[in-house]
């Protein structure tokens, strides 16, 4: 059990093949916090929706520097290829002309308050995860595909037939709350 | 640290986490729409997931455990995703908005 460091000791050279990985890597991270931005400060919700399948997919590429590729596979598909989707159907099926976020009372205070909270939300877990002294144990095995599907059905099968019923529920649950009402 | 080296830190992973969070918290405040704040929850859990993928690849002494925890939020997120789509539906029919403000039966 030791201390972790970042192991960086030298600026990779230009143009090698560290140099492109992290520079890909800034281009992810750009790519993630763009998404967010434009998920959370855009007018429009469509652009919103937009925004977070782009945040997603840059999100889907952080799986893949952590050494997860099929993290990263799900990502894309359950994500950006479901649930963006869903929510782009929602705007399509319940937006009226105009939903923006400026208008009536409240909404400055509400920006204002919202950011302050989210500043400090920010500002306290960056403290927490740059502060501590994070300590790593000894590790086994490699965490690939192969032992991903044995820990999920071995170790996590009940939780693992337990999802598979939610999301039926879920799916049941979807589809009365929706018809219900209809003429 | 050296720019280009940073995904090589644990600690890279936390700020983008948090970084996340702040964002999806400063929307589930300030919107005013039920699909704005739905969204906004999404990059919560989002970020949520993040933070079990890194301590996952960098401290985890079983490196799986992270991963299937976020394959775990995943399932939940998509059912979550479509009860409140499908709820979203069943209020604009309703009350012919998704404002916050205009969901009300009472005054006050």
């Amino acid at each position: 059990m030791h201390a972790i460091i970042c192991q960086t000791a030298v600026n990779p050279a230009l143009f090698s093949a560290e140099w492109f990985v992290g520079l890909i890597f800034l281009l992810t991270v750009a790519l993630v916090i763009a998404g967010a931005m434009i998920a959370t400060i855009s007018k429009r919700l469509v652009r919103c929706v937009a925004g977070l399948a782009v945040c997603f997919t840059g999100v889907a590429g952080i799986y893949y520097f952590l050494l997860s590729p099929f993290v990263a596979m799900m990502q894309m598909l359950i994500y950006v290829g479901a649930v963006s989707i869903i929510i782009a159907f929602a705007v399509m099926l319940a937006t009226p002309e105009e939903s923006d976020i400026a208008g009536t009372k409240g909404a400055g205070l509400a920006g204002v308050l919202g950011f302050s909270i989210g500043a400090m939300f920010f500002a306290a877990l960056t403290i927490v995860g740059l502060k501590t002294d994070w300590q790593v144990f000894e590790r086994h095995g490699s965490g690939n595909m192969q032992e991903v599907g044995m820990d999920l059905l071995t170790t996590h099968s009940m939780v693992f037939e337990l999802i598979s019923i939610v999301l039926l529920m879920a799916i049941l649950g979807a589809l009365v709350l929706a018809r219900k009402g209809r003429n | 640290m050296h720019l280009l080296n940073l995904y090589n830190c644990l600690q890279t992973y936390l700020t983008i986490g948090a970084l996340l969070f702040g964002f999806g918290v400063y929307g589930l405040v300030s919107r005013r729409t039920i699909i704005g704040m739905l969204i906004s929850s999404e990059l919560v859990l989002a970020a949520a997931s993040m933070n079990f993928m890194a301590f996952n690849r960098f401290l985890a002494p079983d490196p799986v455990i992270g991963q299937v925890f976020t394959l775990f939020i995943m399932a939940i997120a998509a059912a979550e995703a479509a009860i409140a789509v499908s709820i979203v539906v069943a209020v604009y029919r309703n009350y012919k908005s998704i404002d916050t403000e205009d969901l009300a039966d009472l005054r006050g």
